[in-house]
């Protein structure tokens, strides 16, 4: 069962024009804690820095593991960055908040 | 009863380790039947040394003739380029794919697209592996080269834990795995990968010596299995991956009685029948002995028998074979048109020894001679030193005894070193060994031959005079003098001298009988004379016999006259008739 689950903040339609829509997706692998504590980061990094310019899709490759090779993920969780182009990969339960941003190029756009 | 039974009969099963062919030439000898089924095996070497290889022909293999399903796991080559790699040698990777047979995964991962934000786990790898493993139902695995991951995921904590994991979860799922990684400074991994893999590690090495490179495996580790230890030479070519072991462990050909002419009757004669087929035959002798003459009457004869005969020449092209041997009634155009006749003319020099061996392996296998001519063996000592060249004709020998070849080799012996010696000293390998050598007399070098060993035969143990004529070989007896054997002008003088003397002998004999006859005429003659002297005597004495009868008939007629004149009475006349006839007796 994929759990594509669109968080409650994200409304693509009410982004500015000119500013940058975050269109992320995290892949886990069940219900780890790592998994959880990944997404409980995410929404606090996000919330923090990019309020209603970003959605989150959370895909559980127990449910769906041919997206794994697909999407080519190896380590869990991994989030990716499909938009803005070019499409960025962090690994880790982004207990790193520095390293989230830097990885994810949000200082510089937001 | 029937328990005890049923137990001893599971206990060597349930022991002995079960093994996956790898398909690969060779590999399955070395490893006693194949990886261990169900384990994972590590691969390790230098970068281009064939590991990528090793992995890919075990899936393949495993796919197309065993029937286990395979997955690749590529982490430095994409599917396309990995594909267009192997297809030169034969495999379709894309095609297996399509009849499920076979999935290749490539991992990608570019250090500089990842951030590392905390602790994670390799749970997608194993996701992608256990997805694709029940995709098609594969029993074999690859991956090539997980080290990979080292270089480009900075903890190497959470790698360690997560690769150890992974070798247990692939045993788990009962996969038969082949890791693939590179070799580092001093030990077999760079990362240490052997620690984990433990039930198998292959070693490939490509090692250069003499600016000739030579690829060699080892098994370093199978446990739980005999496996061979030695390093074994292996060969990359178009037919993909062959690793040429030394079967030499064993010594178990069988042997045949048949007799093989050596193409000189009068050789045979001498071997008493003829070299033993499947066996060895080495003739050494200096340059220009006619080595390669004997060797080539060997093949002729083969040929005419109808027998297919592999000839490797290291020092002349075959054209130059053939027209050197026509010049001495040898016809070789013809079996080679014929196809019976295959030569491989190379320079030693042209590849490494295992080269040599490997090819030699792969022509005598598409060929299937019953005679193989290795014209020299000594040349590869320009290539290699003598142990590994005799160590390549342990193996070559080994392999054609198997397959019941009879082998000549041709060795050339260095003046000035012992005759019986050769270069390689493979003298115990051989069944028979015939020494050509030269004899130096009379301002004349000619030739001669003699067998030195011939095992298993009775064989002569005289030195005969070789002649190469325009008909060929032959083999003559030679003249054993004060001074020692005799050949060429020196025995053909002897020949002639034996010849007149002969001679003198039967014109002797003639005179002697004639002269005899003449003394046997002379006695006849005297003998008629003196017959016809006796005759003449004996005629004489009759006719005076038969005169003195007469005249005594006379007389006594005359005295009975006398006495009649007288008396005249018929008295006397009786007894003068007595006298009568006293006279005539």
């Amino acid at each position: 069962m994929t759990e594509r689950t669109p968080s409650p903040e994200a409304d693509p339609q009410e982004a500015t024009p000119g500013s940058p829509f975050w269109d992320l997706r995290l892949y886990v692998a069940g219900q780890t804690p790592r998994s959880v504590a990944a997404l409980a980061n995410l929404k606090r990094i996000c919330d923090e820095h990019l309020a209603g310019k970003y959605r989150v899709e959370v895909v559980d490759l127990m449910a769906n593991p041919a997206l794994a090779r697909s999407d080519q993920i190896l380590a869990i969780p991994t989030l990716v960055r499909k938009l803005p182009a070019p499409a960025r990969k962090i690994i880790g339960d982004l207990s790193q908040t520095e390293r989230v941003l830097v990885g994810l190029d949000f200082q510089s756009r937001s | 009863m029937s328990r005890s039974a049923a137990e001893t009969r599971e206990a060597p099963a349930g022991s002995a380790l079960v093994k996956a062919p790898t398909g690969i030439q060779g590999l399955d000898e070395v490893t006693g039947g194949g990886l261990p089924a169900g384990r994972p095996t590590l691969i390790c070497g230098s970068a281009g040394c064939g590991k990528t290889l090793v992995a890919l022909e075990f899936l393949v293999h495993g796919a197309v003739e065993f029937g286990e399903p395979g997955v690749f796991f590529a982490f430095e080559e994409r599917p396309e380029e990995l594909a267009q790699n192997v297809r030169s040698l034969g495999f379709d990777l894309e095609d297996l794919e399509r009849r499920n047979l076979l999935v290749v995964d490539y991992v990608q991962i570019e250090r500089s697209e990842i951030e590392e934000t905390g602790e994670y786990d390799l749970e997608g790898l194993f996701l992608r592996l256990g997805f694709a493993i029940d995709s098609i139902g594969a029993k074999r695995v690859g991956l090539d080269t997980l080290e990979t991951l080292f270089g480009n995921l900075g903890n190497e904590a959470i790698l360690r834990a997560e690769l150890r994991r992974l070798f247990r979860w692939l045993k788990d799922r009962g996969v038969t795995a082949v890791i693939t990684a590179e070799r580092g400074d001093g030990a077999l991994t760079r990362y240490g990968l052997e620690e984990y893999v433990s039930d198998c590690v292959i070693l490939l090495d490509n090692r250069v010596i003499d600016q000739v490179a030579t690829r060699r495996l080892r098994i370093v580790k199978y446990r739980g299995s005999a496996h061979g230890t030695n390093e074994y030479p292996f060969l990359i070519d178009e037919g993909g991956l062959e690793v040429l072991p030394i079967t030499a462990a064993g010594l178990q050909h069988s042997v045949s009685q048949e007799r093989v002419s050596s193409g000189v009757p009068q050789l045979d004669a001498m071997l008493g029948g003829g070299y033993y087929r499947g066996s060895s035959v080495l003739v050494s002798g200096t340059a220009g002995s006619g080595k390669s003459s004997l060797a080539v009457h060997f093949a002729a004869a083969a040929c005419r028998r109808g027998e297919r005969v592999v000839y490797f020449a290291f020092e002349e092209s075959r054209d130059q074979v053939v027209r050197n041997m026509s010049s001495i009634g040898i016809d070789l155009a013809t079996p080679v048109a014929e196809g019976k006749l295959f030569f491989h003319a190379s320079r030693p020099t042209l590849y490494g020894l295992e080269g040599h061996l490997a090819l030699m392996h792969k022509k005598v296998r598409e060929a299937d001679p019953r005679v193989v001519i290795i014209d020299p063996i000594g040349t590869f000592l320009s290539v290699s030193n003598a142990m590994d060249v005799k160590s390549l004709l342990v193996r070559l020998m080994d392999f054609l005894k198997e397959r019941q070849i009879t082998t000549l080799f041709t060795s050339l012996t260095t003046p000035g070193a012992s005759l019986e010696q050769t270069d390689v000293g493979i003298s115990s390998l051989i069944d028979t060994w015939l020494l050509l050598r030269d004899f130096e007399t009379g301002g004349e070098r000619n030739r001669g031959l003699h067998i030195l060993k011939s095992r298993g035969m009775r064989h002569s143990n005289q030195v005969r005079e070789f002649l190469l004529t325009d008909h060929g070989i032959e083999l003559v007896d030679v003249y054993l003098g004060p001074e020692g054997v005799l050949t060429g002008s020196a025995r053909r003088y002897q020949e002639a001298r034996e010849q007149s003397d002969s001679l003198v002998r039967e014109q002797e004999i003639e005179r002697r009988r004639r002269e005899l006859d003449l003394k046997r005429q002379a006695l006849e003659a005297r003998v008629a004379t003196l017959r016809t002297e006796f005759k003449m005597e004996e005629e004489q004495l009759e006719r005076l016999l038969a005169e003195e009868g007469t005249s005594r008939e006379r007389q006594a007629k005359e005295r009975a006259d006398i006495t009649r004149s007288r008396q005249g009475g018929p008295i006397a006349s009786k007894s003068s008739a007595d006298l009568d006839r006293r006279s005539t007796r």
